[in-house]
């Protein structure tokens, strides 16, 4: 089917709901190299219009990827809940944005409608607003997620202390975690990137952060990032895993050149709540995501970047989630070039994940490729503390040493907290405080040598 | 444990830890080096390969030079499609050899003239058929540049040096990739990758080679290049960081 609309008297033609979607889109480089971006900013604008005026309920026959083609829009389909889309059933997708900014959507409402909206509808609207907008309405959303401690209580904003060392020397990376907590990181996740995927190396970085967890008990959870196929293994040998981590896209196919597809992932979902590792809850599953994941596959059915992350969302939130990010500087100016197009796709990524029903954060973070610097990492992290983002990540000095990129620093929590009043889990919260690691004024200054000997720390 | 020792327990890392207790904010100072390595690594990206340099750096060798498709710097870093195309003037002549030596700036154009003189000299002495072959010197390329390099050589591998993307600590980094039977359109997973060759604590040139020279020998036993023919060339295994072909969303 065809869409035409019309900006400054010039008329645009759209072959189809991929073409509106793709030309609607705010601009970015990776729809730019996918050559789907829209030709002009006036082209962008017609197909606004289109969205505009298109009905809700299209993207439940209109599918952007085919339905027999790709299990995740089969997921997609068949798990959407038309008692809970009842709400908004009728709503074109610019009414949608209206009710959406409007008193009515509060965060019951927000939360019962999750589970009635596709991604793609969610992507269609997000094209619609404002950055002020996508804080706006994220802001009002709350999605609350458990394992040892409560993630994404109204109030709270809480960080992945991520210790990573190029080489994976338990001791190094004992050392980036205890600088962490001295600046009172780490109650979303202590989260090692390894070096090396093999086993016994992410057998024995989960035994030394489960230690570590155990000698101060604090309520956190451990992961190691490799390959869900290998948290399974490292389960079946009894391994403490906590959380199972996977990087998820949104086609079948951009899935399958990670290396994985919905059963593996029902597969350690399951192998995960066997195993009740989680003393508040049982959220045991952490994905990442990022815009141009599917693109770079070579996975993208010609669908743009955005709508296909969203996709994504859908294959986490089937998994109920502790944790979800978005790497949204992480992959390259090919797919956002700059300071401005990341900090868009980061509250983009925000906002439709928490309209998704997903406890969203988001890696504040740039490589040395793009046209970013701090100042841009500064104002993404302060507008996503306003939107109240889940999370962030954060690593020593802002300079991962293993990855080679740039997140936030451990001290940039302090500042966030302080700006915008908001406070770590309640569980960690309590924690740093009877540890004498509260913030500033309280802070009981601790022996950190005491510290680092219990760490097993010895220079 | 008095400060000193916590000087102690920051050589554990390369990590910019502090360890502060009372969790200050970061001093200027830190902020300021960070700055600065921040700059070194743009200006490493932004720099132009100096050919001339280049080819007087190889010694009598002779080069052949070619553009990709995206010689600015700014169409270098949105469209990796034309950083993997040759620019149609490219003029390769067909050497049928067994192993072609094609040198791009990539990322680092500096990481290129500090690190591929040395490694095409420690390769040489360690593969007798490289004497006097042509290197290719190119402008904007990307890894995939060799395939149609090697195609047009007529040759059996092809062995491209590439500047890899600078970190804050280190801004001249090389990576080498190894392709049997190059030809447009191969996969990433086709290749052999031996990166992190710098001097500053990862691999040096002789040690790249050697690595390099045992892969060359081994394609050429097993006949293959790629996820089959895993790299045993040396016990030191996490040298080279994360392996190429790994999935996720965070290798590159």
């Amino acid at each position: 089917m065809t869409y035409r609309a019309t900006a400054r008297g010039e008329s645009f033609r759209f072959d189809d709901l991929v073409a509106v979607m793709a030309a609607a889109s705010p601009e970015r480089s990776g729809d730019q190299l996918a050559g789907i971006a829209a030709d002009s900013a006036l082209q962008r604008v017609a197909a606004r219009r289109v969205l505009m005026d298109l009905p809700l309920r299209t993207f439940l026959s209109e599918t952007l990827v085919p339905y027999e083609a790709d299990e995740v829009t089969r997921l997609i389909i068949d798990s959407h809940d038309a008692a809970a889309f009842a709400p908004v059933a009728s709503m074109t997708v610019g009414e949608f944005r209206d009710w959406l900014l409007s008193p009515a959507a509060d965060a019951a409402a927000l939360a019962a409608l999750a589970p009635g909206l596709v991604p793609e509808m969610v992507a269609a609207v997000s094209k619609l607003m404002r950055n002020q907008d996508l804080i706006r309405v994220a802001r009002k959303a709350e999605v609350v997620t458990a394992f040892r401690n409560t993630i994404g209580t109204r109030g709270t904003l809480a960080t992945r202390l991520q210790p990573n060392h190029p080489a994976d020397d338990p001791r190094g990376i004992a050392v980036s975690v205890l600088d962490g907590l001295l600046q009172g990181a780490g109650d979303a996740v202590i989260g090692i990137n390894p070096a090396s995927d093999n086993i016994a190396n992410c057998h024995a970085l989960l035994v030394a952060l489960d230690e570590m967890r155990q000698a101060f008990a604090i309520p956190t959870q451990g992961c190691v990032l490799t390959h869900v196929t290998n948290s399974l293994a490292l389960l079946e040998r009894g391994a403490p895993v906590d959380l199972i981590f996977q990087s998820v896209a949104g086609t079948q196919a951009a899935n399958e050149g990670f290396g994985i597809s919905l059963a593996i992932l029902a597969e350690a979902h399951g192998a995960g709540l066997a195993a009740a590792r989680g003393t508040v809850g049982q959220n045991c599953m952490y994905f990442e995501t990022g815009q141009g994941a599917a693109l770079s596959a070579d996975a993208h059915h010609g669908v743009d970047q955005q709508t296909l992350e969203v996709r994504a969302y859908a294959v986490a939130r089937a998994f109920k989630p502790l944790l979800v990010n978005t790497v949204v500087g992480f992959i390259g100016p090919e797919y956002l070039y700059d300071g401005k197009q990341i900090i868009r796709a980061g509250l983009e990524d925000h906002f439709c994940g928490k309209l998704m029903g997903l406890p969203m954060g988001v890696d504040v973070c740039y490589t040395n490729h793009v046209e970013a610097d701090q100042d841009d990492m500064d104002n993404l992290a302060t507008l996503l503390a306003q939107a109240g983002v889940s999370f962030v990540i954060t690593v020593p000095g802002a300079d991962d040493v293993m990855l080679g990129y740039q997140s936030l620093a451990f001290e940039d929590i302090g500042y966030l907290r302080e700006v915008t009043g908001l406070r770590p889990a309640p569980e960690f919260a309590r924690w740093l405080a009877e540890f004498g690691l509260a913030g500033q004024g309280t802070r009981a200054l601790p022996d950190p040598a005491a510290l680092a000997r219990r760490m097993g720390l010895r220079p | 444990m008095s400060v000193p020792d916590f000087d102690l327990l920051r050589r554990l890392t390369p990590a910019r830890v502090r360890l502060d207790a009372a969790a200050r904010p970061m001093p200027l100072s830190a902020l300021l080096s960070f700055q600065e390595d921040h700059a070194a690594a743009r200006d490493a990206i932004h720099a132009a390969l100096d050919m001339d340099g280049l080819a007087a750096a190889l010694g009598p060798r002779p080069c052949l030079r070619v553009e990709s498709l995206a010689t600015d710097r700014t169409t270098y870093l949105r469209r990796p499609d034309l950083g993997r195309q040759l620019a149609p003037q490219a003029a390769l002549p067909r050497l049928d050899c067994p192993l072609a030596l094609v040198i791009c700036d990539g990322l680092s154009a500096p990481a290129v003239m500090a690190q591929a003189p040395g490694v095409v000299a420690a390769l040489s002495d360690r593969l007798p058929e490289l004497a006097a072959q042509p290197v290719v010197l190119v402008r904007g390329g990307r890894v995939a540049i060799g395939d149609p390099i090697g195609a047009a050589l007529g040759a059996r591998m092809v062995l491209v040096l590439i500047g890899e993307r600078p970190g804050l600590s280190v801004a001249d980094s090389l990576g080498a990739y190894l392709t049997l039977n190059p030809r447009p359109g191969l996969r990433d997973s086709a290749r052999n990758c031996v990166s992190n060759i710098h001097l500053r604590g990862g691999l040096s040139h002789e040690a790249a080679a050697d690595r390099l020279a045992w892969l060359v020998r081994e394609a050429r036993r097993i006949g293959t290049t790629g996820v089959a023919l895993k790299d045993e060339s040396g016990k030191d295994a996490l040298a080279g960081g994360r392996p190429a072909d790994m999935p996720g969303i965070r290798p590159e």
